[in-house]
């Protein structure tokens, strides 16, 4: 089925939890006893299991990635640019399986849920976590869909630091590994961003550290304040110029006038993290920017990125924006050396966007190119 | 497929890895995988080019061979390519040098700037020849440090590099006796197989 307004989407597409019983050591050393993964797929799996893509997501996202939820929604999943009918990551083609990460506040198990020692919910008691958890109980999950093997494991951002881990702990259940604007650690500027992000939260009086639905309501306007932070991260100065430059939303500079001017750029970020802060939990967001700080690919192995990579057996596509200064095209290019010096095979396309980190959810023409000619080799024989 | 890349192509061992500098749409790699085997990495710099060269299943890194090629590990390849490209480098000697460092052996092939038609051009319009084979102005062309056949040897010998072999490409179909006995004057390309 297509929606009128976008005839080359998925069409209307509901999720499925599947439940796990079995006990998922996590890398902090704690057990989760059982857990839910909420998930979505699009396409259809061949006879031989052969043509799936797992889609893992960026810091806030979820699982609902291409496609509407009903005819009355207004906007479609956070990929829909890149997954559907002959788009990159084409539906006619591939099966594939987008979920909501365990610590997740979209329906997998995570701080909202129910922790069956207290019968209460985890809240801020909900074991940390690292992308290689988030790996394997991705691995958990292609068990119980009867995928051997991903054709491609896809992310962007901290989705491609997951699909990264993939190709390390997991060689020999990836084909491909396509790595979008991300690094294989975050640098000190971005653990910066990271800490305001959290202080914000935790600063708000009602997170009453962490108890807040016990307690009393979210910490909506610390969780926005952090939402604001990384928003600004996510976008180009550039990108920002032009779509607010110094326009006026109310208010003038006339002289002899106090009232005070409000910028549109102020309350495009202020609307960002309203809407932000009552969609997202504040536990899920400290957990998963501390699993991004966290995140380093090769610090197990030596902090050697080519001893790293050596382990891996896929190929790589990576893909960089060029205003991207959350993780920059530099980020990209010590991966694809990393990846050259460890002689795996490797395609890179550094694409000139003016949108910033942001680009890669945006349908941008050299992008979905470059995103859809390597696409046309996973999935085959060679 | 152009002319020059047929010549080279007899030059690489079946199975081995190729490094394409400057590798356009992937056309010469594509055959080497197909007829050689080899398992091929191409740099280039052209937004199509780099498109057309990923759908046909090859590895391209999008790289700018004037910013070096430092990340490229010792004699990581067995032969390292550049057609057609030498001309168009800001440091074509550095490159000739990065050539053999990351390969065992390296295949050039360049327009012959000191082909006769070209110092007839010269000598008779007093202009920068244009041609079919080098359509550019000189304010516009991606061509900034053409060279001819002594040139590029005298470089060669300059850097103690051997030439393994030398094959021309002439301005006639079929065997270039010309270009083959004065390669300075006849050939249209030049093409060598060099290493250390």
């Amino acid at each position: 089925m297509n929606l009128p307004k976008d005839a080359n989407s998925v069409g209307i597409v509901a999720p499925t939890v599947a439940r796990f019983e079995e006990p998922l050591t996590l890398a902090c050393g704690r057990d989760l006893p059982s857990y839910e993964i909420i998930y979505e797929t699009y396409g259809r799996l061949n006879a031989e299991r052969s043509n799936a893509v797992l889609v893992c997501h960026a810091l806030s996202g979820h699982h609902h990635a291409a496609g509407y939820h009903s005819l009355e929604d207004k906007r479609p999943g956070w990929w829909n640019e890149c997954i559907g009918p002959g788009k990159p990551i084409d539906t006619d083609r591939f099966f594939i399986v987008s979920l909501n990460n365990l610590g997740g506040c979209h329906g997998s198990t995570g701080p909202k849920s129910i922790n069956p020692d207290t019968g209460q919910a985890w809240g801020p008691d909900f074991p940390p976590l690292r992308a290689r958890d988030w790996v394997n109980s991705q691995a958990r999950l292609a068990d119980y869909l009867g995928i051997e093997c991903w054709a491609a494991v896809v992310g962007g951002s901290l989705g491609g630091m997951q699909a990264m881990r993939w190709a390390l702990e997991y060689p020999q259940r990836i084909k491909h590994c396509i790595v979008i604007a991300a690094a294989m650690k975050l640098s000190a500027q971005n653990l910066a961003f990271n800490e305001v992000a959290r202080q914000a939260i935790l600063s708000d009086p009602s997170f009453a550290e962490g108890y807040y639905d016990r307690e009393g309501s979210p910490p909506t306007a610390g969780l926005s304040l952090a939402r604001m932070v990384g928003h600004i991260t996510y976008l180009s100065d550039n990108a920002m110029a032009n779509k607010f430059g110094r326009d006026l939303r109310s208010g003038s500079f006339d002289q002899g006038t106090e009232e005070n001017v409000e910028f549109q750029v102020q309350s495009y970020l202020r609307y960002q993290g309203s809407q932000f802060s009552n969609s997202f939990d504040a536990n899920t967001y400290i957990l998963m920017t501390r699993a991004l700080d966290y995140f380093d690919l090769a610090r197990e192995y030596d902090n050697d990125a080519v001893a790293a990579f050596k382990h891996a057996e896929c190929s790589f596509l990576v893909i960089s924006f060029s205003t991207d200064w959350r993780f920059s095209p530099e980020r990209s290019r010590e991966i694809v050396d990393a990846l050259i010096a460890a002689d795996r095979p490797v395609t890179y396309a550094e694409i000139e966007a003016d949108e910033g980190h942001d680009a890669f959810l945006l349908p941008i023409p050299r992008y979905l190119d470059v995103f859809r000619a390597y696409m046309r080799r996973v999935g085959t024989a060679s | 497929m152009r002319l020059d890349l047929t010549h080279i192509q007899r030059w690489i061992a079946p199975g081995s890895r190729v490094l394409d500098l400057g590798c356009g749409d992937g056309e010469f790699l594509e055959i080497l995988r197909e007829q050689r085997q080899v398992r091929g990495t191409g740099i280039e710099i052209g937004e199509r080019e780099i498109t057309s060269a990923v759908a046909r299943g090859l590895n391209i890194v999008e790289q700018n061979l004037d910013e070096g090629l430092a990340n490229f590990p010792d004699q990581s390849f067995d032969t390292v390519v550049m057609a057609h490209a030498i001309q168009a480098v800001h440091y074509p000697d550095r490159v000739l040098d990065e050539m053999l460092r990351i390969g065992r052996e390296g295949i050039i092939t360049f327009p012959n700037f000191g082909h006769w038609r070209c110092r007839f051009y010269l000598s008779t319009k007093g202009r920068m020849p244009v041609s079919r084979f080098m359509p550019y102005n000189w304010y516009d062309t991606p061509n900034i440090h053409f060279c001819t056949v002594n040139d590029f040897e005298a470089l060669c010998e300059e850097k103690k590099i051997r030439i393994l072999a030398r094959d021309v490409v002439g301005h006639t179909e079929g065997k270039p006796m010309l270009a083959s006995a004065w390669p300075n004057l006849f050939a249209t390309t030049a093409i060598y197989h060099i290493t250390h």
